[in-house]
């Protein structure tokens, strides 16, 4: 089946190096990331390491520094970076004509 | 015999491209006719930009004049746009009624200019940037002198503002990103990009919204969705295009995009062929003419029966507008394992920066100096192995492939002794070496003796370089004091330094000016030059949320389970029923499931969600109170004990003070955190000789104490000196605090501070100095003026509501299908 996309806003509502959350009913907050470069990602927004929402981080080249114990974690696999071990799920993401998709199944796939 | 015939609609750059393309390996295959909707010959799009900017005649820029369609037996019809394909009779209508029968039929019809849907934008003086016509029109109200607003800061914008200003207009720029050409610039080009064209006189917004484009018959201006309007006469429309696929859809073809194509560039009928901006391959849509050739060439191969795929290309941009140099292809955003090789020439204004993945160049982007933007695009496009030639990558060809000069030390080596190393203090690599030879073993010394390095820093790897020739083992390659962190060889105090006397106002001035190592620095030094350029220019530098730790962006206390702890300001720890009960009301209705007593003489309210936190605000500001700053660096509380008023030893009215000091220090952003108290007596029930700065009162005055701190290693207070009224007081606070703002290093507490600049120091300048310190307070109370706005209200009115809310919330429909009958 061909995956499915779901628009979940504008590009330019994620501010530059910034990121915004997204809820999902009975699943996992996502978090959608926009880098200096102007690229767009997303993950789960839970920091491998405790749980740290990722989207409150600050955001430098294609990483983002968790606010809560400065675990840095690629924005492009989710592992965390240098010595530390840990990997958060990313969730595929597209940009069509200035609008951010995220593919469905695996936004939902950890919800209810 | 008769020839099959080819029918092209389109008479633009692919469609002329692809029929040169068949004549070439063919010229009598097929007989030819070519449908344009414009009345001209073939001209070359691309250089209309010049032609805009008066460089250019129309002349100089046809590609193929009336002669070529002659001498080829092309039948040209101008100015008569197909309005149909009928498929099943192989048949295309013409807007003029004209008929024509295909054997093969080519789309080569480009793209439209995308229009945003603004009222007014059909108001005469609106023009897009695509063809002849709109250049014509440009030219014309040109003439007429005025203000032109062009929308959208890509490519074809700046090209055309440049044209427009070099005609006389008085040109802005409203671009709706916070990047210029961001999908070929990062940040820090982008940044470039923008001062050089403000440097020539135009405006350019970034960040701007256009909301509506207003006038009495004709354009008169542009208003944004902020309220500020723009005058202006001509209204250029360069938001991008969209492919021109409507006669296709129309005919039944498949069209996604774009008209889908195969790798011969046939479309979803064998009879039609399709090219140009209007195609989609392997989910590719072009806007540039490099990937049209290749496209065209594989069509002619697959016409004429030789069938060679076109693979999709990579592309590369460079920016037509003279004197100024950018260039970006590929990819730069390199994503995982890819890394940045960042070259930054302040003097020269140049900007560089690889990517390199997995040992292959895969993006790079230029500004200021783009003579090697070919080689690696080269290099790119070969996906050659560039591990030899890394180290010497950056510096772009002659250096990296100069066989002997591969190596930057031999390099180095070989420059003669008159060869200027630093161009910013004039030191030639003679006397740098001469300096090391007299014993400057480190970079602090030869900065110190010779001065080489010591502005810029670009030279800095030359010093170095020099330093390992002339000493070999002996240099150890490390600096005694600390860069600011792995961006930079520059220390927090340089920076700092740096900062005020070369007037740097933005943060990606200062990484440009200072070579920063990276392309938009790391989550130590973002925050830290924020603060420095904070307090180098209060009420000038605009605040970056984005490089604020999240307490700092979200005023309030991240805890370990995301949610947020709120505490508001009690002046001096005095408190009333009213804010008692606001509190209490809140703690209730935000089912918060705890509220403290800190140790700052305040209370907490812990466990409010990140959502919450703006009705919290505005809960607690309607009960007169505001932000705490207890997530600051920054004053966060004065404590205070009863004093005078009700202690039967109190000497001072010591609560009065405290609060005096919290009302006129709050708010002002510092390198740490600031705590303050005034104890009424030396039993100092207020514990203020454990804080940044203390007071205590006695029977003469008031004994000021600074440098104390309570935490991991406990510091009593150096007395500072003793003053005799509350006044004068505050006056000595105010001068203490901006001297530990404009020199503490970012995240240093006064206590660390002045161990390290020791009491003589500070005593020289506070007590000795009486016009400096006066000096200090001024400055202090100038950044008071435009730091005391409680940031809960601004948010509780709206501002940045966007962090408190998700950007989308959604429900799996799976959930309801479990409901359905
Ligand atoms: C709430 C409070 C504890 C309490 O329940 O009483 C508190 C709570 C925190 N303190 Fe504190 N400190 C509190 C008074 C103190 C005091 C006592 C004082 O101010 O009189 C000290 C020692 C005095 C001092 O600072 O010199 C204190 C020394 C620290 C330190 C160590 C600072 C140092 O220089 O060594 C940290 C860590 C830091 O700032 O880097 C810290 C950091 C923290 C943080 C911000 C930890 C963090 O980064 O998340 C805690 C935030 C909790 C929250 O979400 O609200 N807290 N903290 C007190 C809030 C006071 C207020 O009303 O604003
Ligand atoms: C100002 C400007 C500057 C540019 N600069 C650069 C640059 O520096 N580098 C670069 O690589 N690219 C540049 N481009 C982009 C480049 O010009 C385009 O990629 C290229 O022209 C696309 O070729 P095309 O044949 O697909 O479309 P076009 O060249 O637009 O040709 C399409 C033609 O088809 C005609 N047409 C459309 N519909 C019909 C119809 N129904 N019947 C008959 N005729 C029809 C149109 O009138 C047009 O003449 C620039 C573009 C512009 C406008
Ligand atoms: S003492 Fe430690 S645990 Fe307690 S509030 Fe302060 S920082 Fe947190
Ligand atoms: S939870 Fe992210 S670093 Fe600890």
């Amino acid at each position: 089946m061909m995956p499915q996309w779901i628009d979940v806003g504008a590009v330019e509502e994620v501010p530059l190096r910034g990121s915004r959350a997204i809820k999902v009913a009975g699943g996992e907050e996502i978090a959608v990331f926009r880098t200096g470069s102007g690229q767009i990602y997303a993950l789960i927004n839970r920091c491998p390491h405790k749980n740290g929402p990722l989207s409150q981080g600050i955001v430098h080249g294609d990483s983002v520094t968790c606010p809560l114990h400065s675990w840095v974690i690629s924005l492009v696999t989710g592992e965390a970076q240098g010595t530390d071990k840990g990997c958060t799920p990313t969730i595929p993401v597209e940009v069509h004509s200035g609008r951010i998709m995220i593919e469905r199944a695996a936004a939902l796939r950890l919800a209810a | 015999m008769d020839r099959e015939h080819l029918v092209v609609i389109g008479n633009g750059m692919a469609g002329c491209r692809a029929v040169e393309e068949v004549l070439a390996r063919d010229p009598h295959r097929f007989r030819i006719t070519i449908f344009g909707a414009e009345p001209h010959v073939n001209y070359n799009r691309i250089m209309l930009s010049p032609l805009l900017a008066g460089e250019k005649t129309f002349d100089e820029i046809v590609i193929n004049d009336r002669s070529w369609y002659a001498d080829h037996g092309i039948d040209l019809v101008v100015s008569d746009a197909v309005i149909a394909i009928d498929r099943d009779t192989q048949t295309v209508t013409a807007q003029s009624g004209r008929v024509a029968q295909y054997d093969r039929l080519l789309i080569a019809t480009g793209s439209d200019p995308f229009i945003i849907p603004v009222p007014g934008k059909d108001l005469p003086g609106v023009v897009s940037f695509r063809d002849m016509a709109d250049v014509d029109m440009m030219v014309h109200t040109a003439a007429l002198g005025g203000d032109a607003v062009v929308i959208g800061g890509g490519l074809l914008g700046l090209e055309a503002a440049h044209g427009l200003a070099l005609r006389g207009m008085q040109v802005t720029v409203v671009h709706l990103m916070d990047t210029l050409m961001e999908r070929q610039l990062d940040e820090a080009a982008g940044w470039l990009l923008k001062a050089a064209l403000e440097g020539r006189g135009q405006t350019i917004l970034t960040g701007a919204n256009t909301a509506e484009i207003f006038g009495e018959g004709k354009v008169e201006g542009v208003r944004l969705t902020d309220g500020r309007t723009i005058p202006a006469s001509l209204v250029v429309m360069a938001a991008g295009i969209r492919p021109n696929v409507r006669l296709a859809k129309e005919a039944g073809l498949a069209v996604h995009r774009a008209i889908l194509v195969d790798d011969q560039m046939v479309t979803s009928d064998p009879a039609i062929l399709a090219v140009g901006e209007c195609v989609e391959h392997r989910g590719q849509v072009y806007g540039l003419v490099a990937p049209i050739w290749e496209m065209c060439r594989a069509l002619a191969d697959g016409l004429i029966g030789k069938p060679n795929s076109y693979e999709g290309s990579v592309t590369a941009t460079k920016l037509k507008v003279s004197g100024i140099d950018v260039f970006s292809a590929g990819d730069f955003v390199g994503g995982d394992g890819a890394e940045d090789i960042v070259l930054r020439d302040a003097s020269r204004g140049v900007y560089k920066r690889v990517v390199v993945k997995d040992d292959r160049v895969v993006g790079a982007v230029l500004y200021g100096d783009t003579a090697d933007g070919n080689w690696y695009f080269d290099l790119l496009k070969r996906s050659e192995d560039v591990t030899e030639i890394r180290d010497a990558l950056i510096f772009g060809q002659a250096f990296a492939s100069g066989g002997g000069q591969a190596d930057p030390k031999a390099a180095v080596a070989a420059l003669p002794d008159d060869a200027e190393v630093c161009g910013c203090n004039g030191v030639s690599k003679g006397q740098v070496a001469a300096c090391i030879a007299d014993g400057a073993g480190t970079l602090d010394a030869v900065r110190a003796t010779c001065k080489a390095s010591a502005s810029c820093g670009s030279c800095t790897g030359l010093v170095e370089t020099l330093l390992t020739i002339s000493l070999g083992d002996e240099y150890a390659g490390e600096r005694t004091a600390k860069p600011m962190c792995k961006c930079t060889s520059f220390t927090h105090d340089e920076v700092r330094a740096l900062i005020v006397e070369r007037g740097f106002r933005h943060m990606p001035q200062v990484m440009q000016e200072l070579h920063w190592s990276t392309p938009d620095g790391c989550a130590s030094c973002r925050p830290a030059l924020n603060y420095y350029l904070l307090c180098a220019w209060p009420g000038e530098y605009v605040d970056d949320q984005q490089s604020r730790f999240v307490n700092e962006r979200m005023h309030a206390n991240i805890q370990k389970d995301g949610t947020y702890s709120v505490v508001p300001r009690m002046w001096g720890g005095l408190t009333n029923p009213k804010e008692l009960r606001a509190i209490a009301d809140v703690v209730e209705k935000y089912d918060a499931p705890m509220v403290k007593v800190t140790g700052g003489q305040r209370l907490d309210i812990f466990g409010i969600k990140k959502e919450d936190l703006p009705a919290v605000w505005a809960d607690l500001n309607a009960a007169g109170m505001v932000s705490g700053h207890a997530y600051g660096k920054a004053l966060r509380t004065v404590k205070t004990c009863v004093g005078s008023e009700w202690c039967r030893f109190g000497t001072q009215d010591s609560t009065g003070l405290g609060v005096k000091l919290e009302r006129k220090f709050w708010g002002s952003w510092m390198p740490h955190k600031f705590k303050m108290a005034v104890s009424g007596c030396p039993r100092n029930c207020a514990e203020a000789t454990i804080k940044d700065f203390g007071v205590i009162c006695v029977d003469s005055g008031y004994e000021l104490h600074v440098g104390g701190n309570g935490g991991i290693h406990l510091r009593g207070t150096d007395l500072l000196c003793k003053v005799a009224t509350e006044e004068e007081a505050i006056h000595m606070a105010a001068a203490f605090v901006q001297l530990y703002r404009e020199y503490a290093r970012y995240l240093e507490r006064t206590a660390p501070w002045i161990e390290r600049m020791g009491m003589e120091w500070l005593r020289a300048l506070l007590i000795d100095d009486v016009k400096g310190r006066d000096a200090l307070a001024a400055r202090f109370w100038i950044a008071q003026s435009f730091s005391q706005d409680d940031p809960w209200a601004e948010r509780a009115a709206g501002q940045d509501r966007n962090l408190h809310r998700p950007m989308a919330e959604f429900r799996p429909i799976t959930q309801l299908e479990g409901v359905a009958p």
